[in-house]
């Protein structure tokens, strides 16, 4: 595969380390066991578009959000984990102004 | 009802059916033509007969130019085998080539170039290929048929192993491995390109060439070593030139772009995600032995933003009795031999096709002055302009007719004909030309998992939707027409080109004759005799088709393995679709409905040396080394691997019997006067930021606000699913400036952990890190007397008295006259001791210096062994402690958890699993018998109770030889240990044999109340 990493441009799937689902938040540290629980264990297994966390750990470090069809391996895009918590940050933001 | 004559029709001279005289040079090569240098002869080796060739032929080639028919025997029967093809299909000759540590087996004759002083032997022979004991009687047959290995020598159990293996293993098999560690070299290799084209035939070339001429970057990769594919065997000529003069004319051009690579001897062997293609450059294959400095092989990753697959087509055999014997080929095959090599496959010939292709093949052994005896064709209408064709050439024509079976053993001599009124006859012969139809080379298409679909018209299956970025053109597409082949691939480069910003338009094409393909498929010839296989290199029949679907294994999966059909080196090219095929007509299902044929990489096979490259043995991965490693060496350290890390396990000195001795002085030398330990190895990282602090405080359980500037502090690092992660230490250097300290093992792992924490969890925090484990030598100088060694070095202007400096405390300072240097007063041994680090280009001076001040000391170094006996008798946790299995409660660390804060792993740490009073918990122990030895692994069984999983209350992780004490000591996981310190239990180590009384005690050895820490 090759991933097009925001920072260094398209590179061998070599140089990343695959970490899994990128969906998953980590809940406030006040949150129940359960809110916990539910963040580390289950994991959804699904055919077709995923979005996952990939670490560029042969480049420039950078954990990525890759969205990824788990059956062709066909990627939709890319961005750096920063980059869609900040989105999310402003998205929550609007939700709740 | 068919009869046999009692004659044979026409003759064979008992001089034809023979082998050649040794002494005739190369008896059956053709007077002329062939694109091999007659001026230059070779000598090769053929099971150590002297044989001659010609630069540009290959074995097969050279071996028929012999005449020699036999070459190897096969894998199951024994049955003597010839040589089936002339590409990278064949099924049957494979030969070892070369000896010794070089020996290569099960090799295709058909794809080795000849070299002066080549060695190649038959295979699965004993004791000569001409002479077999095992096809001898064929005892074994009556085994071997599909399924044996589920169903035969299953009884008794105990007969399998030292009986009926061994024997199946010698009956059954090919080459034998080399003899020893390849002395070659293999090396790895990338390339990116634009346009990548899979093949040189018509349609590859076209394709080629339209890309290139738009300015693009252009691969073409080919097996052979000649660009041309098909061509290469063509005699028709295309626009005013000759096939051949095409070839050159378009290589020509190609090689006159900059941006053209053209890699002959370039097999590709795998499609991969998102243009990205393996392939394999026999770089030296073709000559004895590898000029100095080159390899054998390279292996290439090739990334290409479009790829046009026009990898062709291959030939399938028909499907009669005695289809396996020496002198029966694929038409194909035939007309290559003759027209590109110059070599003549036999005098007297039976054509046998079901398709239009037979014009050629008659063509051709008419031009090479081969008689045709006849031409048998099952179509029951015949191409009128191939029987014309035929008849002209002197050929008998029999449609609707089809060979039941030849006769003859290693060689063909004669082929029985039924004809369409059921009389049977023999047809003398040398040469048996089939042609079944062809298989376009879908392999490359399938390799992401797409799906091939049968074509009715052509009778084979082609490629269903193609890979992303490929196209697919010629007869990898079932397109067989020169004409259409050669627009075909002009216009899939064009395309492939302009759809990476090139523009272009196909190059022209110049005019060729039409060419018929016409098919009939016939899949086996009914009522034949003999067995007719469908799978040479597996000895697969068509009645073990017939078995597999009688017992059930009906679908083409079950049909593989249940047969071992289309397994083996050539996975089937050959006998897929005519497996399938039968299975299809057994069971009276369409071949759509029977199933589809899909490949995996490789296409064909890649030695594992050529993908390992130079990563083997010491080279198999990077080794650290640490700054002072040449001194460590000039001392006669002994190394450990740690990781890619070599540390010192122990300096051996003379009065040491062993590495025991060595350890025991090393861990008196530290508790009695001084040592130093090279400990650069461990993990550190340079945490800077005004939200450094609060950082550390959600990475690590414990607190870290509280720490000053100027100490240092253990930190325990937790999982999120509340396990220990990894511990070490972090000292604060500045308000916002701490460094960390992480295991040897799990510095990169902690580095990686961090990055997530960062970047996924809190990027709002102002923090910065940066792994510096590389950038520092540092050295544990531990002892009563380490405090005067520093004295020695460190520059008088620092005060490191146990008041300036007391435990836990940390600083920059200078040492041996103004080496700027950090100096932590940290102890893993549990000595007074420190940790001192310099920049790791002054490591190797430091050590040297630290030896020299201290001699007056007695400081000796002390490696990993003597590090870890300490640790044991301090009951510090390390790797076997830190398991991935133990928490902070487990490990006697629950009150350093700051539950006041959130931290990672905090929550689940608290999962009430994890607070189990009955948990295994560490505990130290001390063995009854003094003169008792632990061992590591042994596990905790209460003393009156029987040995059993039951009653494993928990195991010993950790042991050492404590000399301080004279006693072994160990550490262990047990069940409420901690409220049964004193108690006595047994540590049974079945896998050793020991079983010793110990009593549980707390996990320090020495000095408990630390006052040697604080001295
Ligand atoms: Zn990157």
């Amino acid at each position: 595969m090759r991933i097009t990493c925001p920072h260094c441009g398209e590179r061998d799937v070599g140089e990343f380390a695959y970490y899994g689902d990128a969906t998953k938040h980590r809940p406030d540290g006040s949150s129940e066991l359960a809110a916990f629980i539910e963040y580390v264990y289950p994991r959804d297994n699904p055919a077709g578009p995923h979005r996952e966390l990939w670490y560029h750990v042969g480049g420039c470090r950078g954990w990525l959000v890759v969205n990824r069809d788990t059956r062709s391996h066909e990627i939709f895009g890319v961005e750096t984990a920063h980059d869609r918590r900040a989105e999310g940050a402003r998205n929550a933001v609007a939700a709740n102004p | 009802m068919s009869t046999t004559s009692t004659g044979m029709e026409g003759t064979l001279s008992r001089r034809d059916a023979s082998p050649p005289a040794t002494s005739a040079q190369q008896p059956a090569r053709l007077a002329s033509g062939g694109l091999i240098d007659r001026t230059t002869t070779l000598s090769f080796r053929f099971d150590g007969r002297m044989l001659s060739a010609h630069p540009g032929d290959t074995l097969a080639s050279a071996l028929i130019a012999n005449g020699v028919k036999l070459v190897g025997r096969s894998f199951k029967y024994h049955r003597p085998r010839g040589i089936l093809s002339a590409g990278p299909e064949e099924a049957n000759a494979l030969v070892e080539l070369r000896s010794g540590a070089r020996r290569e087996p099960n090799t295709r004759a058909t794809v080795v170039e000849v070299f002066d002083g080549l060695e190649a032997a038959s295979q699965n022979r004993w004791p000569s290929l001409a002479f077999d004991m095992m096809a001898a009687g064929s005892v074994f047959s009556p085994f071997l048929a599909a399924g044996f290995y589920y169903k035969t020598f299953m009884w008794p159990a105990a007969f399998w192993e030292k009986v009926y293996e061994p024997l199946i293993r010698r009956a059954a098999g090919l080459g034998r491995a080399p003899e020893g560690i390849d002395p070659d070299h293999y090396e790895k290799a990338f390339a990116f390109c634009d346009v990548l084209v899979i093949g040189s035939g018509p349609a590859g070339l076209m394709a080629a060439l339209s890309a290139a001429r738009s300015g693009a970057r252009v691969i073409v990769c080919e097996e052979d070593f000649r660009l041309g594919g098909r061509l290469l065997a063509e005699r028709g000529s295309i626009g005013n030139e000759t096939a051949l003069e095409f070839v050159r004319r378009v290589e020509g051009e190609l090689r006159s772009f900059p941006d053209v690579r053209l890699m002959t001897r370039t097999t590709l062997f795998g499609t991969y995600d998102h243009g990205t293609y393996g392939a394999l450059e026999r770089v030296n294959d073709h000559v004895a032995l590898p000029p100095p400095f080159e390899p054998r092989q390279r292996a290439w990753r090739i990334v290409a933003k479009r790829c046009v697959l026009a990898a062709g087509a291959l030939e399938r055999p028909l499907v009669f009795g005695n289809n396996d014997r020496p002198g029966v080929m694929l038409a194909g095959g035939v007309r290559t031999y003759i027209n590109r090599f110059g070599a003549r496959p036999g005098r007297r010939a039976v054509v046998f096709a079901n398709n239009d292709d037979a014009a050629n093949v008659i063509a051709d052994l008419h031009a090479a002055g081969i008689e045709i005896a006849a031409l048998v064709d099952p179509r029951s209408t015949a191409s009128p302009s191939i029987v014309a064709l035929a008849e002209k050439s002197g050929a008998r024509v029999i449609a609707g007719g089809v060979v039941t079976r030849v006769l003859g053993g290693h060689a063909v001599r004669a082929a029985e004909v039924r004809a369409a009124d059921g009389r049977t006859r023999r047809i003398a012969c040398d040469l048996v030309a089939m042609s079944g139809g062809f298989s376009p080379n879908v392999h490359l298409a399938t390799h992401l998992g797409g799906r091939p679909v049968w074509n009715e018209t052509i009778a084979g299956f082609v490629p269903g939707q193609a890979p992303r970025l490929m196209s697919i053109a010629g007869a990898a597409l079932g397109t067989y027409d020169l004409a259409r082949c050669l627009e075909a691939g002009a216009k899939a480069g064009a395309e492939a080109a302009d759809a990476v910003g090139f523009q272009t338009r196909p190059a022209a094409i110049p005019t060729v004759e039409p060419q018929g393909s016409a098919v009939t498929p016939l899949w086996r010839v009914r009522g034949h005799r003999g067995k007719a296989f469908i799978d040479f290199q597996n000895d697969v029949t068509d009645k073990d088709v017939e078995l597999a679907e009688r017992e059930g294994f009906r679908s083409v999966e079950h049909l593989k393995r249940y047969t071992t059909l289309g397994m083996a080196t050539d996975q089937g090219k050959t006998a897929n679709v005519n497996g399938l095929a039968v299975m299809a007509e057994i069971t009276d299902r369409s071949i759509p409905q029977t199933g589809t044929t899909t490949f995996r990489p490789p296409f064909t096979p890649v030695a594992i040396g050529a993908l390992a490259g130079h990563a083997r043995g010491k080279e198999h991965r990077p080794t650290r080394l640490t700054p002072s490693h040449d001194w460590a060496s000039a001392q006669g350290a002994v190394f450990v691997e740690t990781g890619l890390w070599l540390r010192a396990q122990y300096f051996p000195q003379g009065g040491d019997r062993s590495w025991f001795d060595a350890c025991n002085r090393e861990v008196n030398a530290v508790r009695s006067r001084v040592g130093v330990c090279d400990v650069s190895t461990l993990g550190k990282i340079d945490v800077q930021g005004t939200d450094a602090a609060e950082f550390l405080e959600r990475i690590y359980c414990n607190s870290w606000r509280s720490l000053a500037v100027g100490k240092v502090r253990y930190g325990l690092m937790l999982r999120e699913d509340g396990f220990v992660f990894d511990d070490g230490t972090a000292a604060r250097l500045g308000p916002d400036h701490y460094l960390m300290t992480t295991t040897t093992a799990n510095a990169a792992a902690v580095m990686q952990h961090l990055d997530f924490c960062h970047q996924v969890l809190w990027p709002d925090l102002d923090v910065g890190f940066v792994s510096v484990t590389e950038q520092w030598a540092q050295y544990a100088i531990a002892g009563p007397k380490s405090r005067e060694l520093l004295e020695a070095i460190v520059d008088p202007n620092h005060d490191i008295s146990n008041a300036a400096f007391p435990y836990m405390a940390c600083g920059e300072v200078t040492v041996l006259g103004g080496l700027r240097a950090r100096l932590f007063r940290i102890s893993f041994s549990g000595e007074l001791a420190y940790e001192l680090g310099v920049p790791c280009r002054y490591g190797d001076a430091v050590i040297r210096a630290l030896m020299q001040k201290g001699q007056s000391l007695g400081v000796a170094p002390y490696g990993l062994e003597a590090l870890n006996v300490m640790r044991v008798e301090k009951g510090h946790a390390a790797g076997a402690e830190l398991n991935g299995q133990t928490t902070a409660q487990d490990l006697g660390f629950a009150r350093m958890m700051m539950m006041s804060k959130d931290f990672i792993g905090r929550a689940l740490s608290q999962r009430p699993a994890l607070l189990e009073a009955d948990r295994q918990v560490l505990v130290g122990m001390k063995p009854l018998d003094p003169s008792a030895r632990l061992t590591a692994g042994a596990h905790f069984v209460p003393l009156d109770a029987p040995v059993n999983a039951e009653n494993d209350q928990g195991h010993v992780t950790s042991v050492a030889f404590s000399p301080s004490l004279n006693l072994s000591i160990g550490l262990g996981l047990l069940e409420r240990g901690r409220e049964r310190l004193g108690e006595r239990l047994r540590v049974v180590d079945a896998l050793r044999g020991t079983d010793i009384r110990v009593e549980v005690c707390p996990t320090c050895f020495l000095d408990p109340d630390g006052a040697r820490l604080r001295a």
